[in-house]
């Protein structure tokens, strides 16, 4: 099971011109149970690229094939795909709007058409997965802190049951606290429940502690799409593209100019502590 | 006394319910002294709910304090002449860019406060002719606000501020809603405004990165000011920091993390290039 | 989408008509107006037409983007035209069934489309060739003496004002919000009436509620920034008449009496 994406383009309508999103040939995988950093800077094309990924934009040409089968062939159900790829947008808690939190999850699981018993049986499951508490069910979302805030939001769209979970910068606007939190989330669901997970980030710092393959968008053009060691050691291409490596990153490249013998694919401080000790060690003994 | 200066500041929210009852009251900010000289470019930190966006909205009088004072260029803002006086003394930059920007096009947003205090027309087009140039947004100065990005929008809010010549400008987290680009290009701008115009900067942020370069720093956490100090001091408390749910640099956190495996480094390390310094002091120490 | 309504926009070019003070060019519509409504023959027609023929010429605004001004009136503009047409009595030309057309029915509803057609032609050269806060100023200014008996025109002004700075924001953030429900599964499309209604609800809901919290942060911002009503403010971008506007007056006055004195005398 797998998306993929054969020579996607798309093209705004003329008389935009403020937008620069768009997206040129893009050819890209994403496998079964995969963490996967999406970064790029505002405009780079990749929110665009995620709206393809559940059908909410439409490529001008190319394919995209969800388990094998052509999203835009006859008789696909949009609606289907869009409860099999969940797409969590930015600000999330902007799309509340029920009177009470638990309602508002069942949303969802509603629309797909399910029964009142399993609708609510799905909510019950999205709040604990978020860590969101059975008090909590009847308290309207306008009174809950803004990281509570945006755990209701995410429930109600995992309490459709999605495959893929897409999320444009989770964390953006909260503190390290509630970034921490939501972050901590999102690991949980893809290690206990397998789920595929796209992250939609701005902080290299957070993509590099988490994902197993980055995806880096520049003018709508996919144009790195590795592990993210690999990814890294291009920080000066990323850098022009107005994106930049984690700092440790940094720290390797300039120890090692200044003459101390390290490996510079250092993406995270426990990488970089292990091998600043390890060359010290070995000078110690010595 | 300094520009602003408070003494046993209290706030309390009351929450009342449908007969104007009192329901809650919680207290946002307890008993906090402080005092902030002028030209100084003062940082606060803490996470959400920690009081610092309620503090800074005494800063401008836009809250007014349940119990002690805050006297802002001298002035008590419980005193109700005082008001106009305070807000020109001390600006005031808010977090959601779309949010305070209220002309269509650049430079008439920037003129909004001069308008606003009687300022005459040739002193406003001046003032706006300098402000937009000191945040390096003249080239944009017809354009419209919904056509800037995050950061440029911010940089248009803080010289509609300047506009009106404060001798302080405060800002509450200018900088949560912009990508990384754009928080540096505010920041810079920020820092500028301090070391050339020599403005008093209070800052309030939950990006640490961002308060390396600060004079002091002030950690609050359930109301109360929980830590103060400069940069250095502050950043080599990392468990404490910790405690306080704030992250440090990476930078910071790999010298402590090394501190406690046993090699020598002093106790705050703020950039790279410290970094490297003391790493190769070490290192140069262990090969002779 | 909705980001593409085009009409009313301004066209931003350089011409003797942007240039024009917005007082002048409110009045010069009103003009328009009054001299259309007046105009019940021919000769009134024709200098109406090269009235606004030159303006539009003057301005720059290729006629063309006016034209598709029209668009949205198309239907009001068949309707009165076609009333016209069979509803008025007269001698009669051409007849099927109950239905005939009479000569005055004919040139009745042809002045009536003229009459429609130039209305909206001129009054969308006023927002094409005048921006929003241009024009908001300008009704400030024309209608301060409103003041007197009580209407708060400055508070109404920076109403307008701040609408038009944020309708494209909310524009952008309903597009966004419809999205976000689309993927939990809204359906805003298929159904009935009741249906479609009841889709709206998820859409309805956070946008009010955004806009409020827009709402109390500007008023915020506004206040921070000193901001306490019209009184005891200065302008940065005063209302002033230029040699263009003294001309234009004598054009629109001349205009005025010719229309009044072909209505006379013809």
């Amino acid at each position: 099971m797998a998306i993929i994406l054969e020579h996607v383009e798309y093209k705004y309508s003329e008389g935009t011109p403020m937008e620069t999103d768009a997206l040129h040939d893009v050819n890209l995988e994403i496998q079964d149970g995969e963490f996967i950093g999406l970064i790029g800077h505002t405009g780079s094309g990749k929110s665009t690229l995620i709206q393809h990924l559940n059908g909410l934009m439409r490529a001008t040409s190319g394919d995209i094939r969800y388990n094998g089968s052509s999203i835009y062939a006859e008789g696909f159900s949009m609606k289907e795909l869009r409860s099999k790829v969940g797409l969590v947008f930015q600000y999330p808690e902007h799309q509340l709007f029920e009177v009470d939190v638990f309602t508002d999850v069942c949303f969802g699981p509603k629309n797909q058409g399910l029964s009142k018993e399993e609708t609510e049986e799905r909510a019950k499951e999205a709040l604990s997965l978020v860590g969101i508490g059975e008090s909590y069910y009847k308290k309207s979302p306008f009174e809950l802190s803004g990281g509570e805030k945006r755990r209701v939001a995410i429930a109600g769209v995992l309490a459709m049951k999605p495959e893929v979970l897409i999320l444009d910068e989770p964390t953006a606007g909260l503190d390290p606290k509630g970034r921490d939190e939501i972050l901590g989330q999102v690991v949980r669901l893809h290690r206990e429940q397998g789920m595929t997970v796209i992250l939609v980030s701005h902080s290299m710092e957070d993509v590099a502690k988490y994902v197993d393959r980055i995806m880096v968008m520049n003018h709508g053009e996919l144009v790195f799409n590795d592990m993210p060691k690999a990814v890294f050691a291009h920080y000066k291409e990323l850098e022009q593209m107005g994106l930049a490596a984690p700092q440790v990153t940094y720290i390797a490249h300039a120890l090692k100019d200044a003459g101390f013998p390290m490996k510079t694919d250092v993406i995270t401080v426990e990488e970089a502590e292990e091998a600043i000790l390890c060359t010290l060690g070995k000078e110690r003994e010595k | 006394m300094g520009i602003i200066k408070t003494k046993n500041l209290v706030y309390n929210y009351i929450k009342r319910d449908e007969e104007e009852k009192i329901e809650e009251v919680s207290e946002a900010v307890k008993n906090v002294s402080l005092d902030i000289k002028e030209g100084e470019f003062v940082a606060v930190l803490g996470h959400n709910g920690s009081g610092k966006s309620t503090l800074a909205k005494h800063m401008n009088a836009l809250l007014l304090p349940t119990e002690g004072t805050i006297w802002i260029g001298g002035k008590d803002s419980l005193e109700e002449d005082n008001l106009w006086d305070i807000r020109q003394t001390a600006g005031m930059v808010f977090q959601n860019p779309d949010n305070q920007i209220i002309a269509s096009v650049v430079e008439e947003d920037v003129g909004f406060g001069p308008e606003n205090i009687g300022v005459p027309t040739d002193e406003i087009w001046k003032r706006v002719d300098e402000c937009l140039k000191a945040v390096g947004m003249s080239a944009y100065r017809t354009h419209s606000p919904n056509r800037l990005s995050g950061g440029q929008k911010q940089r248009v809010a803080i010289a509609g501020v300047m506009a009106m010549e404060p001798k302080c400008i405060v800002l509450d987290e200018p900088t949560a809603m912009l990508d990384p680009n754009g928080r540096r290009e505010v920041i810079r701008t920020v820092m500028e405004l301090n070391e050339k115009k020599g403005i008093t900067v209070i800052l309030i942020t939950h990006y640490m990165e961002e308060v390396i370069h600060a004079d002091r720093i002030i950690v609050m956490d359930e109301g109360e000011i929980v830590m103060e100090g400069a940069p250095e001091e502050i950043f080599s408390r990392v468990e404490e920091l910790k405690k306080y749910r704030l992250d440090v640099p990476q930078v910071t956190e790999l010298a402590y993390e090394l501190r406690k495996k046993g090699v020598p480094m002093r106790p705050c390390i703020l950039t790279v290039e410290e970094f490297v310094t003391e790493i190769m002091d070490t290192y140069r120490k262990h090969s002779e | 989408m909705m980001r593409d309504i085009t009409l009313g926009q301004y066209y931003p070019v350089q011409s003797p008509v942007h240039k024009l003070d917005p007082r002048t060019k409110l009045f010069g519509t009103l003009v328009l107006i009054a001299a259309l409504f007046a105009a019940d023959n021919l000769f009134c027609y024709i200098l109406a037409a090269v009235f606004l023929f030159g303006t539009i010429r003057l301005s720059r605004v290729p006629v063309k983007h006016i034209v598709k001004g029209l668009k949205p009136v198309i239907f009001l503009l068949l309707f009165s035209v076609v009333f016209n047409l069979f509803l008025t009595s007269g001698e009669v030309l051409v007849q099927f069934w109950v239905f005939k057309i009479t000569r005055e029915g004919l040139s009745r509803s042809g002045m009536m489309a003229v009459r429609l057609i130039f209305l909206v032609m001129g009054t969308s050269l006023l927002t094409f060739t005048t921006t929003p806060n241009q024009l908001t100023d300008g009704l400030e200014r024309s209608l301060r003496f409103l003041k007197v008996v009580r209407v708060p025109v400055h508070e109404i002004a920076m109403m307008m004002s701040i609408a038009l700075r944020f309708i494209p924001i909310l524009v952008e953030e309903t597009d966004k919000i419809m999205k976000a429900q689309m993927a939990r599964g809204a359906d805003f499309e298929s159904g009935g009436l009741i249906k479609k209604a009841k889709a709206m609800i998820p859409l309805l809901v956070p946008l009010f509620i955004s806009a409020f919290r827009r709402a109390s942060d500007l008023a915020m911002a506004m206040e921070a920034r000193c901001y306490h009503g019209g009184e005891g403010r200065t302008k940065m971008k005063p209302l002033r008449y230029a040699a263009g506007d003294r001309a234009a007056y004598l054009v629109l006055l001349g205009f005025l009496l010719c229309i009044i004195l072909l209505k006379i005398f013809l």
